[in-house]
């Protein structure tokens, strides 16, 4: 059986908040196959938020064992995890995290200018990602251009460049009314049947329902963790 | 790791994005170089000007003078009355070193001059034919006196340029007679001008008569007929003049009969040692000028420092992005370390070009001659992209430092 591409055991994050300790991981313990798309859910201070930070590679457990991909986050240096930041992880953000200086196409281009691509291959794959996110005709636009959609879009094709192993998107529809939302969704699930492994994280239960499985967490603990049965198209 | 080109075009993009504070930024390292290039010209310029000066008196030149030197060598005039120097003296000087090409003693006096009814104090210098070799003159009309005219104490003058304008206004000179005191004296020569001497003096407000007639007609309060108030030695090159000098002080030792461990009683004065004295006078006072500009230097990269560090506030988002898409430490360090390496560097290169019409302008304000080295234009540079490295540092290490969950979390 193939080894599963995310494997967490007991992972425990602790804050101090002045004089008290948060738990805001208490012990979480769980896998992600290759090609699963997984919502995680879960209110504000349940914990999700820095799952996703640990998942992402921006930060790391206070105790416990996370292997992403083949590496141990906990064993990482800062470079090493810029390097698996670049190679292994695409984020998609709510407020898209374009950088309004640059076109369409130069944000697609930017992880892998950190990746030291050669410049005529590195504007070819960007050029392919905007075409298969559907904006073909926009490469040249600046951020500002582009409706809200467009540019969740255009940081979803950022999020695909250096082929990552996992799409790591955080509320990616929360600043997009419902249709263009679901447009984004429809976008993630095309993306998973082509083969990406997608984790989403909201608090939206109807975005956790287009995912194939979801994680609920509450108080830093997984409550929750089962596949959906209706997908939505 | 990121490309070179990748990195120099993130840099150029985020200073072309604000234009204004990118200018603005620059324009105090702009100002810091162009006034250290604009001050160190003006002060090489005042050194050229003072060293061309002095060497116009008279290269290779010894002059002695009588009376004790104070240390140091650099008393330029020894006491009014002292007479220790005498004719002989220089005539011993002339029959013993070879290396000598020009031996001339000579006294002088000041005296009222009157021709063609036009009035004038000036320096009457008695010498002899070998003081225009020992001196660097030339005759620029008619002759200089011989010695035949000098044995003779004839009554003949060579003036400087100064007189001649002075006394003889659109005029030739040669041939005419002017009177010093009461006595008649005939113009045979008139003296290529010399200008100002590194001391302020006019040079060419000279007449020079023989020896003998100075000492017979013109000075004759002294009590010695012998005694001169100068002797000038040409040495025959640079590289003799320093042993010559040291003969010429033992021989008029021996012959002044002063015993070992006591005080000469005259005074061998080396221009060259003179001109470096002065040189260095000036350097100092070009380093001076130099300091004071690199001030205003420190405080344009102060400025960097300050724009920087609200550059990084402000992009706090982006470098958390940045660093979220795999940007490594070193990749912003490297980012943000050039755009301040930039902003200091093409400020040196404006501030080189304000700087140098700076000197330009001062240097033909103040008449003098205009000096620009490449070195001090390479140094001005390379001190802006110092001041860049150091002030861009610590904003570049801050940017490098920020985490990434923080930075994108803040709107």
């Amino acid at each position: 059986m193939e080894a599963p591409l995310i494997a967490a055991n007991d992972l425990v994050k602790l804050y101090e908040m002045g004089e008290e300790t948060v738990h805001a991981l208490a012990g979480v313990r769980f896998e992600i196959a290759r090609g699963d798309y997984c919502a995680i859910v879960g209110p504000s201070g349940s914990g999700k938020s820095t799952l996703m930070n640990i998942l992402g590679g921006l930060d790391k457990p206070t105790s416990g064992r996370i292997v992403i991909d083949g590496s141990d986050i906990s064993a990482l240096s800062d470079e090493e995890l810029a390097t698996f930041r670049n190679r292994t992880i695409g984020f998609v953000f709510q407020s898209f995290n374009l950088l309004p200086r640059l076109s369409a196409l130069e944000n697609v281009e930017l992880p892998m200018i950190y990746a030291g691509k050669d410049p005529v291959e590195r504007r070819a794959l960007a050029q392919g990602l905007m075409k298969r996110v559907g904006l073909g005709e926009r490469m040249g636009h600046k951020p500002t251009q582009l409706s809200g959609g467009q540019q969740q879009r255009v940081a979803i094709a950022r999020a695909l460049a250096g082929r990552p192993a996992l799409i790591l998107a955080d509320e990616p529809t929360g600043a997009l009314d419902t249709n263009t939302g679901k447009e984004i969704l429809a976008l993630f699930s095309e993306l998973n049947k082509e083969g990406a492994t997608i984790v989403i994280v909201t608090h939206d239960l109807e975005v956790a329902a287009a995912a194939k499985r979801t994680i609920e967490m509450r108080d830093g603990r997984i409550v929750r963790d089962q596949v959906n049965a209706v997908r939505a198209a | 790791m990121m490309r070179t080109a990748d990195l120099v075009a993130t840099a150029a993009n985020a200073l072309r994005s604000n234009p204004l504070r990118s200018a603005l930024t620059a324009l105090g390292v702009i100002i810091g170089v162009a006034s250290v290039v604009a001050m160190v010209a003006l002060g090489s310029g005042a050194q050229a000007r003072v060293q061309q000066s002095i060497s116009s008196l008279g290269s290779n030149l010894l002059i002695i003078v009588p009376g004790a030197s104070q240390s140091g060598g650099m008393r330029m005039a020894a006491g009014g009355d002292t007479q220790t120097l005498t004719i002989d003296d220089a005539e011993a000087i002339r029959a013993q070193f070879p290396d000598a090409a020009a031996v001339s003693p000579s006294q002088s006096a000041r005296a009222q001059i009157v021709a063609n009814g036009l009035n004038w104090n000036t320096r009457i210098e008695g010498a002899t034919p070998d003081y225009l070799i020992a001196r660097d003159w030339t005759v620029e009309q008619g002759r200089f006196f011989d010695d035949a005219e000098e044995r003779q104490a004839r009554r003949v003058v060579v003036i400087g340029a100064t007189i001649a304008a002075e006394l003889f206004p659109n005029m030739d000179p040669v041939g005419e007679t002017m009177r010093i005191n009461s006595g008649s004296y005939e113009v045979i020569g008139v003296l290529a001008s010399k200008g100002q001497s590194g001391f302020g003096m006019d040079q060419d407000d000279i007449v020079v008569a023989p020896l003998s007639t100075v000492k017979r007609r013109i000075s004759g309060r002294w009590r010695r007929a012998d005694t001169v108030s100068q002797i000038s030695v040409k040495a025959t090159s640079e590289e003799t003049l320093p042993r010559l000098q040291e003969d010429v002080t033992e021989l008029l030792r021996q012959r002044h009969r002063i015993r070992p461990g006591a005080d000469d009683d005259f005074t061998v004065q080396n221009l060259s040692s003179i001109t470096e004295a002065a040189g260095e006078a000036t350097q100092v006072f070009t380093y001076l000028l130099a300091g004071i500009s690199a001030v205003s230097l420190l405080v344009g990269g102060i400025g960097i420092m300050n724009i920087m560090l609200v550059s990084v506030t402000e992009r706090t988002r982006e470098i958390g992005l940045r660093k979220a898409l795999g940007a490594r430490q070193a990749d912003i360090l490297r980012q943000f370390g050039l755009e301040a390496v930039t902003l200091s560097v093409a400020g040196g290169l404006i501030g080189l070009v304000f700087g140098v019409l700076g000197a330009w302008g001062l240097t033909t304000l103040a008449d003098l001659p205009l000096v620009l080295s490449p070195l001090n234009a390479a140094l001005a540079i390379g001190f802006s992209a110092f001041v860049g490295i150091v002030f861009g540092a610590y904003p570049a290490w801050r940017a490098a430092q920020l985490d990434p969950i923080e930075a994108l979390r803040r709107e």
